[in-house]
């Protein structure tokens, strides 16, 4: 598929680059005229996928976790998130509402309800001990659902 | 973020700011509950009206509270969330363990 515009980022697995996730997501979207609620869900899945990479991913130890923004026709944007951290062992019980590996850290478990909740398509490819990538996609200019967990 | 205890009514406001996420809310968390534990409220309200962006991590903020309030019988309050912050608290079905409001009660009577 075309690829219109692409920004690729990486850095370091510290939380104060969820922020930095967030901003650079928003730079990259607004040209494409989202909407008030399109901006803030993408913001909210970004923020969510890199903050499962930090607390997930590597659970306190270093790495580096790397963004990729496209813009694809049809107004789709297109969310690329990856770790090379612990990976998940069982991609379907991560996904599992309210399931949390890390329930001392006040995690709710509800990352993946949300990114599925708040894009068009939602991708995991994981191998335990090497990392994971998600993928999302989610069309501008269309009604999407509201759906409860 | 300002707190404010009002000892007649019980109730512990916490006129919460920003941005919410995982790296700001576990200092939120901290002084959120030493206000907690200092005064015992009967309501924690959470005022969300200067909150600008809020993910997943508030909702474990959140969660995590109603563990603290909810053995004591304290209830919690969800003050003005802005449209999109409203949609995440519904989304994680919030409205089962807190009151989501524009307005509170005392200020309802004024």
């Amino acid at each position: 598929m075309k690829i219109l515009n692409e920004c690729k980022c990486t850095f370091p697995a510290n939380s104060a680059n969820e922020a930095l996730a967030r901003a650079m997501l928003s730079a990259f979207v607004i040209p494409a005229d989202p909407t008030a609620q399109e901006l803030a869900d993408l913001r909210t899945v970004i923020s969510e996928a890199v903050t499962n990479a930090i607390v997930h991913g590597y659970r306190g130890t270093t790495g580096e976790v790397a963004v990729c923004l496209r813009l694809l026709p049809e107004r789709v944007i297109y969310i690329r998130v990856s770790d090379k951290g612990c990976g998940i062992a069982d991609v379907q019980k991560a996904m599992e509402p309210l399931y949390t590996s890390a329930p001392e850290e006040e995690r709710a478990g509800l990352g993946f309800a949300i990114m599925q909740t708040f894009t068009n398509s939602l991708h995991v490819r994981s191998v335990a001990g090497h990392g994971t990538t998600l993928t999302m996609r989610r069309r501008l200019g269309e009604q999407h659902e509201e759906a409860g967990v | 973020m300002k707190l404010h205890y009002d000892i007649e009514s019980g109730q512990l406001l916490v006129r919460l700011d920003g941005e919410i996420d995982h790296h700001c809310a576990g200092l939120m968390r901290t002084e959120v509950d030493a206000a907690i534990y200092a005064h015992a409220p009967r309501t924690l309200v959470l005022d969300f009206q200067d909150v600008t962006f809020m993910d997943s991590s508030g909702i474990g903020l959140i969660m995590g509270r109603y563990k603290i309030l909810q053995p004591l019988g304290g209830e919690i309050v969800l003050l003005h969330p802005a449209p999109h912050i409203k949609r995440v608290l519904q989304l994680a079905g919030m409205e089962r363990l807190a009151r989501i409001t524009h307005k509170l009660e005392k200020e309802a009577m004024q």
